[in-house]
């Protein structure tokens, strides 16, 4: 479904990512680990054209999408959340969501209709009943549903997760990993994570990155055998 | 019953909120009243061209948080556009006003496609260098603008020739800009521009053309000043460079953001009321109300950067 291949980034004389190529199949959660530093982030940002490569390709269904603007990505069906939280706060959750549907964006330049529609995203995300409430004014383990809500809102066919539970606690960890395995039945997900245990029990299929290179990729149960995974998380898969 | 009376109150708020009554309730009653308090009604159409004005600043500030230092800019190429229409085309007014409307929108689309890729402090000093080269032309292009004496010989239409028809004339297009501009910044264009302000790096990924919103704004912003500006050459039966100085807009920068234009829709609405009183009646004791107004600014960016509206809480933007 997509596919990024032999990707190469630098920022000046730093190299980010080298000859990074990735598939992600349709209906499947695939997950990208690593270290801080890794290249996770820059390669999200590469698929979704928040920066063009410097070298390689990116396909999506077939299409070549690489170095088109975020926009163009977006419309195609491609959607993500952001590790720092990027969300309209001084609108109500609700607002949130309605911007990011299509139907809204469909009718943007109209200047004399009504600014509205339904959607069931904040039911899904454990939002309902805060409707009303600002984004800015949410507490953190709301902020990072709605992160992900507003991504769902634009009804992507596929859909990018970079460190859903970023600061969150076990309780509120569980409830987003319950959100992600609904949402895992319907939509074809991609998420970078640094909790593996969480990771392991979500992913189909799992990239591990580090100094900007692929160094493993399997299942679950084959990563599990990796020299690599077992000697940064032996304790943590338990 | 009751579901009727919310819907009744959903209707009112899309189309007629509170302080917008009160607003049109202030200047169809001025008349009336506004030489009982020792002022005069020409004062009343100064200050509704000037929220005209201030409001369509306000989409671009308040709303797409865009500063432009610079808007005098249009407005005068408004005022200039009225003036040379009358003179240089025909006297009907429809047509002056949309000569006015159409030159300060096709001014400010020009300018709008040079700057709406920059932010900040850049897109400030832009609309800064392109208000000033406005200004300059509008003074050395002697054979078209009469120097710094302006366009002195515009006349007003027959219909129009009392101040009181004058009056009510400007009034019906304050009405209308007034509820226009009010339905637009609810509208999905106006919450979508919001947005953008509120997070532009989330609106790209959404799939919104942020540059094709900010160029637009900036647009319909300068189209709007450039009504106003053609307004004012009518009233003042004159179109001159002072209103295109970087001082002048100042004013309107001013205007906003003492009323609050950055919280509420309203904000411009109470800065320039506010100004005028200060220049006719603080300008009645002392030539220097314009420190005391400028001193009020600081005050206000200082302590209550919400502005006027902040301080009495005037929710007037829809529930967001």
């Amino acid at each position: 479904m997509f596919e990024a291949n032999r990707l190469h980034k630098r920022f000046g004389q730093h190299v980010v990512l080298e000859d990074v190529s990735l598939r992600f199949e349709a209906g499947r959660l695939s997950g990208i680990m690593g270290p801080n530093g890794a290249g996770k982030t820059t390669c999200f940002n590469l698929l979704t054209g928040r920066y063009a490569p410097d070298r390689g390709k990116v396909t999506f269904e077939g299409r070549d999408i690489t170095g088109l603007p975020p926009r163009a990505i977006a419309r195609l069906g491609i959607s993500r959340s952001f590790q720092v939280m990027n969300l309209f706060d001084d609108y109500s959750a609700q607002d949130n969501v309605r911007v990011a549907m299509p139907a809204t964006r469909a009718r943007g330049f109209s200047m004399l209709g009504s600014f509205g529609g339904e959607s069931d995203v904040l039911a899904r995300v454990g939002l309902a009943g805060k409707e009303n409430v600002k984004a800015k004014s949410l507490s953190y383990g709301d902020r990072r549903a709605l992160e992900i809500g507003v991504a769902l809102a634009a009804q992507p066919r596929l859909l990018f997760l970079d460190e859903p539970t970023a600061g969150l606690g076990m309780e509120a960890t569980a409830r987003i990993a319950g959100l992600i395995a609904e949402l895992k039945r319907t939509i074809t997900i991609v998420m970078i994570e640094h909790d593996m245990k969480f990771l392991f029990g979500l992913a189909d299929h799992i990239y591990v990155m580090h100094w900007g290179q692929v160094i493993a990729q399997g299942s679950p149960a084959q990563l599990r055998a990796n020299p690599w995974v077992q000697r940064s998380n032996l304790g943590q898969l338990g | 019953m009751l579901q009727e009376q919310t819907m009744l109150l959903r209707t009112m708020h899309g189309w007629a909120p509170a302080p917008m009554l009160a607003t049109f309730a202030l200047f169809a009653s001025l008349p009336f009243w506004i030489k009982g308090v020792g002022l005069y009604p020409y004062l009343g159409v100064e200050v509704m061209i000037w929220i005209i004005y201030a409001l369509g600043f306000n989409l671009l500030l308040g709303y797409g948080g865009l500063p432009s230092f610079g808007h005098g800019a249009f407005f005068g190429v408004g005022a200039y556009a009225f003036g040379l229409a009358q003179l240089q085309l025909s006297p009907n007014l429809w047509l002056c006003l949309a000569a006015a409307v159409f030159a300060g929108g096709l001014a400010g689309a020009l300018v709008a496609a040079f700057i709406s890729h920059r932010r900040g402090i850049y897109y400030a000093l832009l609309t800064i260098a392109f208000g000033q080269i406005f200004w300059f032309v509008a003074i050395k292009w002697h054979s078209v603008t009469r120097g710094e004496d302006g366009l002195l010989n515009i006349k007003r239409p027959a219909f129009l020739d009392d101040l009181n028809s004058l009056y009510w004339f400007c009034f019906a297009v304050f009405v209308v800009v007034v509820v226009l501009l009010w339905r637009l910044v609810n509208a999905p264009f106006g919450r979508v521009l919001s947005a953008i302000r509120q997070n532009e790096t989330r609106a790209r990924f959404v799939g919104y053309h942020v540059w094709l919103y900010k160029w637009l704004a900036f647009v319909l912003s300068a189209l709007i000043a450039g009504l106003a500006g053609g307004l004012f050459a009518l009233a003042q039966q004159s179109a001159y460079p002072n209103v295109m100085s970087l001082h002048q807009s100042g004013f309107v920068v001013m205007m906003a953001l003492v009323g609050g234009g950055l919280v509420s829709f309203w904000g411009p609405v109470i800065g320039a009321v506010l100004f005028f009183i200060a220049r006719d009646l603080l300008g009645a004791y002392t030539e220097a109300w314009l420190l005391w107004y400028g001193l009020l600014f600081m005050a206000i960016v200082l302590f209550r950067p919400e502005g006027l509206a902040g301080i009495f809480n005037v929710r007037s933007k829809p529930a967001a």
